[in-house]
């Protein structure tokens, strides 16, 4: 492999990575229902961020979610 | 008796494929003929695996020499879990669960986009353990650390491969079937009225009872340090600073207030260490263990009625980053410093049950001593939660159930290398209780030299040297286990990073560590408890159904604080030191939920007609409703005082009938009283614990032996519906998976239903 393919292969990597890590982080919950609402009620506008992620602790403050001991 | 089962294939009509798009799942016969092809790299990986595992297992086990490598551990530890995943999960999957990757999951069929969303296996495996591990597996195997290394290790391993994980893998997939089903949903449905009622105020009590002893730990924790009150403490404005950041500022920035929160924790630790320099600075953060008590039911009451974007979620945030983060560093320094390990394989505690961080003998007692990560009965409420919903495909069950709990196993048994590798007669010294140390080094020093453990010498310069080099004015009798796996943490993150100069910081990092998650466990137990409350309570009073009405919250809430409130304050004044009475019904409790959860599976396998497989779940369950029980019956009916809760009670009534105004370690009246008191309430709970889950396992065994005569039973899972994704199974892809994923690929994506991630 040459240098350049060897940073790719590297950069890709780590934007896998990252990728990764802000998914366990739950960092992509906001993508994923835009992902859903475009695919399933392309009329109506999606939420925006701001209304999404209020919806989101919105919704867990009705349904708790238990933590492990 | 309506529809029977017959295997997976009898869906078929429903479950044809889109002619459009490319297939769904992996044809089952070529990946049975995957799995069965055993190429020479294969078969030598596989080898190479079981020998390692075999060394590391001989040294630890059979070789006896004066000191242990704790590389062994982890070797021994990873081979096993290796083995166990590869061929064990299989079986299970092959034989009892059968899952069916060309029926939709419930994240596909019921999707939202929000709670019910398709997600990225590897995220949502990552989601799953952070939602699975906590102090629970950090706290057991310190304490069981008194009976050798050799009995903690053996349970760990053995326990998480036949029982932990396979109950966390089949409540996981039963969830799934059954849309996301809760473990008390699906007690009621497959045992009826009695059963689930029972279930369900057992799981009640026993998060009571979790949530104080895990307060308790914390408490013993921070009690007279200021240090660690004053960096504890500031994760409260931390929290609070990251909830405003993400509802006003910068909303769904996840990852980058995680950071930030992140960076402010380490400055809390640093400037907690100034602070407790300071005169004004230890005058103010030097706090009985009765104040901080308080200070965590009031805290308690607080976060668990506030909206969860101010305080919740942001903790949440950063006790997943810490705990990802924290375990990835303690694995790494574990492998590059290996510790030497002193101490034996099995003392002489296992057998006579006499050892003063826990009472009584290696069975049943060790056994209820390692909950979790070897068996957690929590876990099958989380199992049946939030997961299940976020499942993509069926198959991927086996990867984040029972992978995830392996992988929690491991931190357990990180935890144990960490206890064992301080020095013995530390080691004693911090774990006894104050009762038998009068919390005193020079009492310390007369205690452990006066327990006759071979090789074990304290002096009063070891003690006081360590206090001084982890920060704190005194190790003595710091009892709960959380302190000890600190100063663990500590000695072997030091000989990677800083030095003794660093210990301090490092003592106190890890009790932060510990203390993010436990006050994120009581906060979140309080939540779920009172919304369980609220729901039973509804069953009367119709009005508390609903969670949105403040004043039902609010009662709800004060019930359930002052139900854990009151265990916690009579663990931290009890005359007898408080953890070693009541931990081990925190274990026993643990275990008895994971009886619970095994019956209800056990259950559903018959009506499912699977009787030639029934063991799978049937024989961690025999195994946890006989320790459970048998520890349950000795605290509650064992002559011994120091075991059964009611000989102790009796006794110390005896000596007040008697006139007596000391007994044994309670040195005045109003303590003597409270030894009464506080044994008839654990001596109830131990009651209470066991008639219930006595009912639930009875009414499990009836709905088998229903199922057996009949053959089956009624169909509870959700009706199949097809699947239109595809994705692999396991971590990686295996080639017949990847030969799809690029089919999918070429698909455009307009006729692509789309999945998540990428």
């Amino acid at each position: 492999m040459s240098v350049p393919q060897v940073l790719h292969r590297a950069r890709d990597t780590a934007r896998e990575l990252a990728w990764l890590f802000k998914g366990v982080m739950g960092e992509n919950a906001y993508q994923a229902y835009l992902d859903h609402h475009e695919r399933t009620h392309p009329g109506g506008p999606p939420m925006t961020v701001r209304e999404f992620w209020r919806d989101k602790t919105d919704r867990q403050d009705a349904n708790p979610e238990g933590r492990c001991c | 008796m309506s529809k029977k089962q017959n295997g997976s294939h009898r869906h078929a009509d429903v479950l044809a494929t889109d002619p459009d798009l490319p297939a769904v799942a992996v044809d089952p016969q070529q990946a049975e003929a995957e799995d069965r092809r055993w190429t020479p790299a294969k078969i030598a990986l596989w080898v190479g695996v079981a020998l390692l595992g075999g060394i590391a297992w001989t040294i630890l086990a059979i070789v006896r020499g004066e000191t242990v490598n704790a590389i062994w551990f982890v070797f021994a530890a990873v081979c096993t879990y290796l083995i166990a995943y590869r061929f064990y999960s299989k079986f299970i999957e092959r034989n009892l669960l059968k899952p069916d990757d060309r029926r939709a999951t419930p994240a596909e069929y019921k999707a939202d986009g929000k709670d019910y969303a398709a997600t990225d296996r590897r995220v949502l495996f990552g989601h799953h353990f952070a939602a699975i591990a906590g102090a629970g597996p950090l706290v057991g195997p310190v304490l069981a650390a008194q009976m050798g290394y050799l009995p903690g290790t053996l349970w760990i391993i053995i326990g998480v491969i036949f029982a932990g994980a396979v109950q966390d893998y089949l409540v996981m997939f039963f969830s799934m079937r059954r849309g996301g089903r809760s473990l008390g949903q699906m007690a009621r449905e497959e045992l009826g009225v009695i059963g689930g009622t029972a279930a369900l105020i057992a799981t009640l009590t026993i998060m009571i009872i979790i949530v104080a002893i895990l307060a308790l730990v914390v408490v013993n924790a921070l009690g007279e340090s200021p240090w660690g009150v004053f960096s504890v403490s500031m994760t409260i404005p931390i929290a609070l600073f990251m909830g405003v950041y993400l509802r006003y500022l910068r909303p769904g920035r996840v990852t980058e207030v995680s950071l930030i929160g992140f960076v402010l924790l380490l400055l809390a630790i640093v400037g907690g260490g100034w602070i407790a320099e300071t005169a004004w600075g230890a005058e103010l953060f030097t706090l009985d263990r009765i104040t901080i008590a308080w200070g965590i039911i009031i805290y308690g009451f607080i976060a668990a009625i506030l909206p969860v974007w101010l305080l919740l979620a942001p903790r949440d945030y950063l006790s997943t980053f810490m705990k990802i983060g924290t375990i990835i560093m303690l694995a790494v320094a574990i492998v590059i410093t290996r510790p030497e390990i002193t101490v034996p394989a099995i003392t002489p505690y296992a057998t006579s049950g006499a050892g003063p961080v826990v009472a009584g003998t290696l069975f049943p007692f060790l056994f209820v001593t390692i909950a979790c990560g070897a068996l957690s009965g929590f876990h099958a409420l989380i199992s049946s939660g939030t997961t299940p919903k976020m499942i993509e495909k069926e198959r991927q069950t086996r990867f984040i159930g029972y992978g995830g709990m392996l992988m929690e196993s491991f931190v357990a048994i990180m935890a144990l290398v960490a206890a064992l590798s301080i020095d013995r007669g530390i080691y004693f010294a911090m774990n006894s209780s104050a009762a038998a140390t009068d919390g005193t080094i020079e009492g310390a020093v007369a205690f452990v030299n006066g327990l006759g453990l071979t090789g074990v010498n304290l002096t009063q310069e070891a003690l006081s040297t360590m206090a001084s080099n982890v920060g704190e004015e005194s190790i003595v009798s710091r009892t709960g286990g959380a302190p000890t796996l600190a100063v663990g943490i500590a000695q072997i993150m030091q000989g990677v990073f800083g030095g003794s100069g660093m210990m301090a910081f490092w003592y106190h990092f890890a009790i932060m560590f510990e203390a993010l998650f436990i006050l994120t466990a009581v906060d979140a137990g309080t939540r779920v408890a009172r919304f369980m409350l609220q729901d039973s309570i509804g069953n009367l009073v119709p009005r508390f159904r609903d969670t949105s009405w403040r004043a039902g919250a609010w009662i709800c809430t004060a019930i359930m604080v002052a139900g854990w409130g009151a265990i916690l304050i009579m663990g931290v004044t009890d005359p007898l030191g408080g953890i070693n009475t009541l931990f081990p019904l925190f274990g026993i409790a643990n275990q008895l939920l994971a009886a619970i959860a095994l019956a209800v599976c056990m259950a559903i396998c018959a009506k499912r007609g699977l009787f030639k497989f029934l063991w799978i779940p049937a024989l961690p369950l025999a195994f946890a409703a006989v320790v459970t029980i048998t520890a349950s019956f000795l605290k509650i009916f064992s002559p011994v005082p120091a075991i059964g809760y009611w000989a102790q009670h009796t006794a110390f009534k005896n000596a007040l009938a008697a006139g007596e105004e000391s007994f044994g370690t309670a040195k005045t009246v109003p303590a003597m009283e409270a030894v009464v008191r506080n044994t008839a309430i654990q001596g109830t709970l131990s009651i209470i614990f066991v008639v219930l889950s006595i009912i639930v396992i009875a009414t499990a065994i009836l709905a088998t032996i229903k199922a057996f005569r009949n053959g089956g039973g009624t169909e509870t899972e959700d009706a199949a519906v097809a699947s239109r994704i595809f994705a692999p199974a396991g971590l990686m892809a295996t080639p017949a998976e990847k030969e799809l994923e690029s089919q999918w690929a070429a698909v455009e994506p307009g006729r692509r239903p789309a999945r998540t991630g990428h």
